[in-house]
């Protein structure tokens, strides 16, 4: 037996979440609650943690599984502490997209797709995420970072290295100042 | 200045906020909707306004929604396809994010129309920090009694949620959202039964884009023939265009549709001219999947006359000659851009973002960026540009769903209009290039 389990203050919100579903829907909360998995267990679904997910809903580890495996946000292995994505589609592209990746391979010493050793960032190329009009732009936890330039790269990678804490989707940021 | 809906306040320091968008009109459209309107002339309102799904796909909003279907006893459900996800295209994020409540406002005058009492607004995942911003501006609208039981005193009851995706283009296809919203991989249904008869867990669904909804409460506080006036023809009202690329002034601009592609291009209320003071080469007018132009189609018809920024003028001249406005995505190409790189860019994006479910766009789309690789990689002969063309020929049509064309288009257009270019590339990157020098 696993002792995967959500802390309580994450339990009551997943119950919160699936109590928005009609009678007998509870499978709707799957995103969901897979989201509050991955940022409460080191950043990725290991299968312990979907089966944990799995017996929450009352279905069958096969439908996580699935779910688990079709979305990009869903890491199926360890990651880096700091997800490093940089958007490749058209408008970052014009706008420098793959100087953007390429200065970070060179800073990390990593390739696209890998992890540092220290375990601290991993490097991914991802496809667009809406921040077209800010090109070039990377995202970690939900932290947008756009109109990229080599030094302001530099500067969010020194911060993430001295704060060194795990960046998730659910990090309560502010991205536009409006 | 063009007349603005959506933007009209979205300088106004705060209104972000409940208090501030309550001063300036917010939440009025949903007090005259419940205390004055039957849902019925919500409908018929929204059906003279003319207005069309803003998503992409231009659907009579008014028409889809009276499709609906009714039967006793069984709910029905609104949700709002905020999963923007087309490359280029960010106005759902900058409204969302920048005035949130006027999502709030749109959802309850639709629900209340379509005789909702649930409804879902699914986000893409990556937008997480929009969905704080969605739940703080419902909480507000619970709290200040336009959500939850008995609206205004009027018994109508409406629950409102935010649902949130997990990364995939797929999820924007109404039938793969409800699908994702059912707690399933993001494959698309076949159609017939539409979500109008089987949606949401198969009970009756309206799917409707963020923009779409948004501009309801216009149309219900100054009625759907003041709407129809904006714009021109059938082209009805304001659309939120994203600009992007070699432009000066990347960003999400109102334009009441009818002005000319040159003057969005070119003049300082808009995109603000081409970067470096650079010639324009081509622009994809509509998010990724629409026919990409070169400079000369996208600014000017077959005729001679401007092309306009709408849904008729932008789709002119068909597909050999024209393209679409689709969800507005407008990303634009100065001189120096390869056509070639682009669309590799694009081939990768839509073979990444397939389901897999139907073969031709599986296979097809993986095809297509590996051959687009080949001629980066200068692997690539004059005969592989006929092989492209021949490839996406056999995915158009032949799928379940629309990505399967909105992953030829990008292609079919970037070779029919730049094939001298495609020429050029492979002659100059590839085994003919060798072939070029050895006999120079």
């Amino acid at each position: 037996m696993s002792d995967i389990k959500f802390s309580e203050e994450t339990l009551a919100v997943a119950k919160k979440i699936m109590a928005r579903y009609p009678e007998g829907k509870q499978k709707s909360a799957l995103i969901p609650l897979l989201h509050l998995a991955q940022a409460e267990f080191d950043g990725w679904l290991s299968p312990e943690t979907m089966d944990y997910v799995a017996s929450l809903l009352n279905i069958q580890k096969i439908e996580v599984y699935e779910v688990a495996s079709f979305y990009s946000m869903f890491n199926l292995k360890p990651v880096g502490k700091c997800m490093i994505e940089v958007c490749r589609t058209s408008s970052c592209w014009l706008r420098g997209a793959n100087e953007v990746i390429q200065h970070l391979e060179n800073k990390l010493g990593i390739k696209e797709g890998e992890t540092t050793t220290d375990g601290m960032f991993t490097l991914k190329a991802v496809e667009c995420l809406g921040s077209c009009g800010t090109a070039p732009m990377m995202m970690i936890g939900a932290q947008f970072h756009e109109n990229l330039t080599f030094d302001k790269v530099d500067a969010i990678i020194e911060t993430c290295k001295n704060e060194g804490t795990r960046k998730t989707y659910l990090d309560k940021v502010v991205v536009d100042n409006y | 200045m063009g007349k603005k809906i959506l933007l009209a306040h979205d300088h106004v320091p705060g209104i972000q906020s409940y208090e501030v968008y309550r001063k300036h009109g917010g939440y009025n459209s949903v007090e005259k909707a419940i205390k004055t309107m039957t849902p019925e002339a919500v409908v018929e309102e929204v059906k003279k306004s003319g207005l069309r799904g803003r998503g992409g796909a231009g659907f009579p909003t008014g028409m889809k929604w009276s499709f609906l279907a009714k039967p006793e006893g069984v709910p029905r459900y609104l949700v709002c396809n905020a999963d923007e996800s087309e490359p280029g295209t960010f106005k759902d994020r900058y409204l969302m994010s920048r005035i949130p409540h006027t999502l709030v406002e749109g959802m309850i005058n639709s629900s209340y129309a379509l005789g909702v009492n649930t409804a879902y607004i699914y986000i893409r995942g990556e937008y997480f920090y929009i969905v704080n911003i969605l739940e703080k501006a419902i909480e507000e609208a619970y709290a200040n009694g336009w959500l939850g039981k008995n609206i205004l005193g009027s018994g109508y009851n409406l629950d409102l949620y935010v649902q949130v995706g997990a990364g995939a283009y797929i999820c924007g296809e109404e039938t793969a959202l409800l699908e994702s919203l059912e707690g399933k991989r993001g494959n698309p249904r076949i159609k017939p039964p539409f979500p109008a008869i089987a949606g949401l867990y198969g009970c009756p669904t309206v799917v409707n884009n963020v923009e779409t909804l948004a501009a309801v409460s216009y149309i219900v506080n100054e009625g759907g023939d003041e709407y129809a006036k904006i714009g021109i023809g059938k082209s009805a009202g304001t659309k939120l265009i994203s600009a992007s690329g070699h432009i000066n002034k990347p960003g999400v601009y109102e334009i009441e549709m009818g002005i000319t592609v040159e003057d969005f291009i070119y003049s300082d209320e808009y995109c603000g001219g081409i970067l470096n003071g650079k010639k324009l080469k081509a622009v994809v007018a509509g998010g990724s999947s629409v026919p990409i132009l070169p400079a000369d189609k996208i600014l000017t018809l077959a005729n001679g006359e401007k092309r306009l920024m709408s849904y008729e003028s932008l789709a002119d001249g068909g597909f050999g000659g024209g393209t679409m406005l689709g969800s507005g995505g407008f990303i634009v190409m100065d001189e120096t851009t390869s056509i070639v790189e682009n669309l590799f860019t694009f081939a990768r994006f839509y073979h990444h973002e397939s389901c897999g479910q139907c073969s031709p766009c599986r296979e097809g789309t993986a095809w297509m960026e590996k051959i687009l690789h080949k001629m980066m990689d200068g692997h690539a002969t004059l005969a592989d540009i006929d092989l492209l063309w021949e490839i996406q020929s056999k995915i158009e049509g032949n799928t379940i769903c629309p990505l399967g064309d909105a992953a030829a288009w990008p292609v079919a257009s970037a070779i029919r209009h730049f094939r001298g270019e495609f020429e050029e590339y492979v002659k100059n990157h590839g085994p003919e290039s060798i072939v070029k020098r050895l006999t120079a």
